[in-house]
């Protein structure tokens, strides 16, 4: 298991490098000029300077490389260092002070580093995706076992229709339709995100709380019907086998065949499923980020995008790239941990 | 001469009962049982017609400007609000530039459904031609297969934003402004989404071309290309169009996201995603510009979904007959 693990660990690295190549070349190929907004009046040669001020000045090949090098020498050791200063983890060893003011990926917007700007942004979206996505799943699991359990009874197919709405209903529709109802109409939560809320008081938590229902619910029900679904299949899967006969048979009471023998089989794929769903739903939070004004990385990408910030986008395309892989990676680990007939050798 | 001998009994053919029932004619009657699949099929049948004969029947311009007659409320506001401006010219209402609401819903689902159905073939396309590649030619398999795995991780909805937004204007001088659109969206979720396809036949290929009637078509001298257009697609034919649906649901709500998003057709050119996206800041006073855009996108994906659940169970002969 452990050879494995880190076989497909290091096969990951070339994967990484060969998508992050991808991007980088595609980008490259994307017309738009960033001095296309200087007044016309500074002449050819200053903005040449300009631009190799930006980093343009050297062919592609060499962009490249030296936005790997940033990414994956320079950054490390601002992190490290960061850890060592003030992280509660670490901050009792010594400071290590590795950066030393090297140039690290600059967003051409800002002019201050990318990845700062996106550790500020992380936050917000791991909390409404990151909850969401919890409560989906914690929806999903009854739902799945039970329509499984009375296949095509009319809770079954109600969960079936329910999924099928899920599936079916885009968040760009659903967000507006809640913001209707639940905040105009109704007035019971607010339409837009307010990422400055500190909690620090009772009441400033429920205002959290009330704040997050409107956007997690519209990830949520994304999340639910995909899971059920999976839950559904699985559990159908294993409720015809002949261990669940000899369970019956023995004596066992069917909520302990049900939900020992059955759901602890079922689990399987589905503990896959639901890794492998992580990192699309970082992908899929990008409307629903921009119909509830939440300003995390989703939205940060659209920002960039329409502000022509390759070095960014460049950068923020990458990280989601590398989250599918890890993600890919936990689950085919996960799926060798807890199925044990599978053996990868 | 002798009668010839009575035939023994047991050696006698027996006389089917009823005449042989062909394959699809099977999977006819176990649709129809799926009454979801019918209503969905029914549903995708009447939404094609109504955007396809629509503009005949309902003649107004969609993108005709009418400042006389804007914000237009749809004729059944009436019915609980007597004081609201309904005309029986604009049955569905107009917006705020005074466009017609019926007529552009009509040409906004030609462009989203010409969109789906475009990009379907595409990702048909090159998933099947990928798939039989891989599944067919062994020295191929490899790469074929590396190349899906590393498609299967990109990031598919940065990088659509990503090359929608940047190539948009070389296309747009080649092809026109909508056409270099239409071109682009359906390129890119194409290029973005055949992975399932492709891996899903790679499999039915591999099983079938070990079978024995590979073997004699192989041995009577069918040339490669033959054997896999006359007896390998027809029998990979049912996972296809299951994953035809699922590629039409996807690209009708990709094309109706990149809209929403700001980065799809041009701002004159109806979609339902884009009316849903430009209505959303006065949705308070006209709820009826997002509902109905936003109504017909769920339905039609809605309907082809249940179509492929519906086809998933009738192709399948091991839920047949059930």
């Amino acid at each position: 298991m452990l050879t494995f693990a880190i076989r497909r660990l290091v096969l990951t690295v070339p994967t990484l490098l060969f998508i992050s190549f991808v991007i980088f070349m595609l980008l490259q190929l994307a017309p738009g000029d960033p001095m296309a907004q200087v007044p016309l009046t500074v002449p050819d040669e200053v903005k040449q300077k300009m631009r190799e001020a930006l980093g343009l000045g050297e062919p592609p090949l060499i962009q490249y490389a030296k936005w790997l090098k940033q990414m994956f020498w320079i950054e490390p050791k601002v992190l490290i260092d960061w850890m060592t200063r003030e992280s509660a983890l670490f901050g009792w060893l010594p400071d290590t002070n590795l950066y030393q003011g090297e140039l690290r990926v600059l967003s051409w917007q800002t002019r201050s580093p990318v990845m700062d700007i996106i550790v500020q942004r992380i936050p917000q979206t791991l909390w409404v995706v990151g909850l969401s996505y919890i409560v989906g799943i914690l929806i999903a699991l009854p739902i799945g076992i039970y329509s499984a359990y009375r296949q095509y009874s009319v809770f079954d197919q109600a969960g079936t229709f329910i999924t099928m709405i899920g599936f079916s209903i885009p968040p760009f529709f659903t967000g507006p339709l809640l913001i209707v109802v639940f905040s105009v109409q109704l007035g019971w939560f607010p339409s837009i995100y307010d990422t400055t809320h500190v909690v620090n008081d009772w009441d400033s938590f429920v205002f959290q709380l009330r704040q997050m229902i409107l956007p997690v619910l519209v990830l949520a029900l994304q999340t639910t019907a995909q899971i059920s679904r999976y839950m559904r299949g699985a559990m159908l899967d294993n409720l015809r086998q002949d261990y669940v006969r000899t369970a019956r048979a023995k004596g066992l009471s069917e909520a302990v065949v049900v939900m020992v023998h059955v759901l602890r089989n079922s689990m399987i794929p589905v503990v896959t499923v639901i890794a492998l769903g992580v990192p699309s739903i970082f992908g899929g939070a990008i409307i629903t980020e921009s119909v509830f004004k939440v300003n995390g990385i989703g939205q940060l990408l659209i920002t960039w995008l329409f502000a022509n910030d390759l070095p960014g986008i460049m950068t923020l395309t990458f990280i989601f790239a590398a989250l599918i892989l890890l993600f890919n990676l936990i689950a085919d680990i996960l799926y060798g941990i807890l199925d044990p007939r599978i053996r990868y050798d | 001469m002798t009668d010839a001998p009575p035939p023994i009994q047991a050696l006698q053919d027996k006389v089917p009962s009823a005449p042989p029932r062909s394959q699809w004619l099977d999977v006819w009657s176990q649709f129809r049982k799926h009454s979801g699949a019918m209503v969905g099929a029914g549903f995708l049948v009447f939404i094609t017609l109504f955007v396809l004969v629509g503009p005949y029947i309902w003649t107004l311009d969609a993108q005709a400007l009418n400042m006389r007659a804007r914000d237009i409320r749809p004729i059944y506001t009436a019915l609980w609000d007597s004081g609201a401006k309904v005309d029986w010219a604009h049955p569905l209402g107009s917006d705020n530039l005074g466009r017609d609401g019926l007529s552009q819903l009509i040409a906004g689902g030609r462009s989203s459904l010409a969109v789906g159905w475009a990009a379907m073939v595409l990702t048909l396309v090159i998933g099947t031609t990928v798939g039989v590649l891989s599944g067919f030619v062994r020295k191929l398999d490899g790469p074929l297969m590396r190349l899906t795995d590393l498609f299967l991780s990109l990031p598919i909805l940065p990088l659509l934003l990503v090359a929608v937004t940047f190539f948009r204007q070389p296309l747009r001088a080649a092809f026109g402004p909508e056409g270099g659109m239409f071109v682009l969206i359906v390129t890119v979720v194409a290029l973005t989404s055949w992975m399932p396809t492709a891996r899903i036949v790679r499999g039915d290929i591999l099983a079938l071309k070990e079978r024995e009637f590979v073997l004699a078509a192989r041995s009577i001298g069918t040339r490669p290309l033959h054997i896999i257009l006359r007896h390998l697609l027809p029998n990979v034919l049912s996972p296809i169009m299951v994953s035809a649906t699922l590629g039409l649901a996807t690209a009708i709500i990709t094309e109706s996201a990149l809209s929403f998003l700001g980065v799809g057709f041009p701002s004159d050119f109806p979609t339902w995603g884009k009316m849903l996206a430009d209505a959303v800041p006065r949705m308070e006073d006209f709820p009826e510009r997002v509902l109905l855009p936003g109504v017909a996108i769920s339905l039609t994906v809605l309907a082809v979904n249940y179509l492929g659940d519906g086809l998933r169970d009738a192709l399948d002969p091991r839920t047949r007959g059930r």
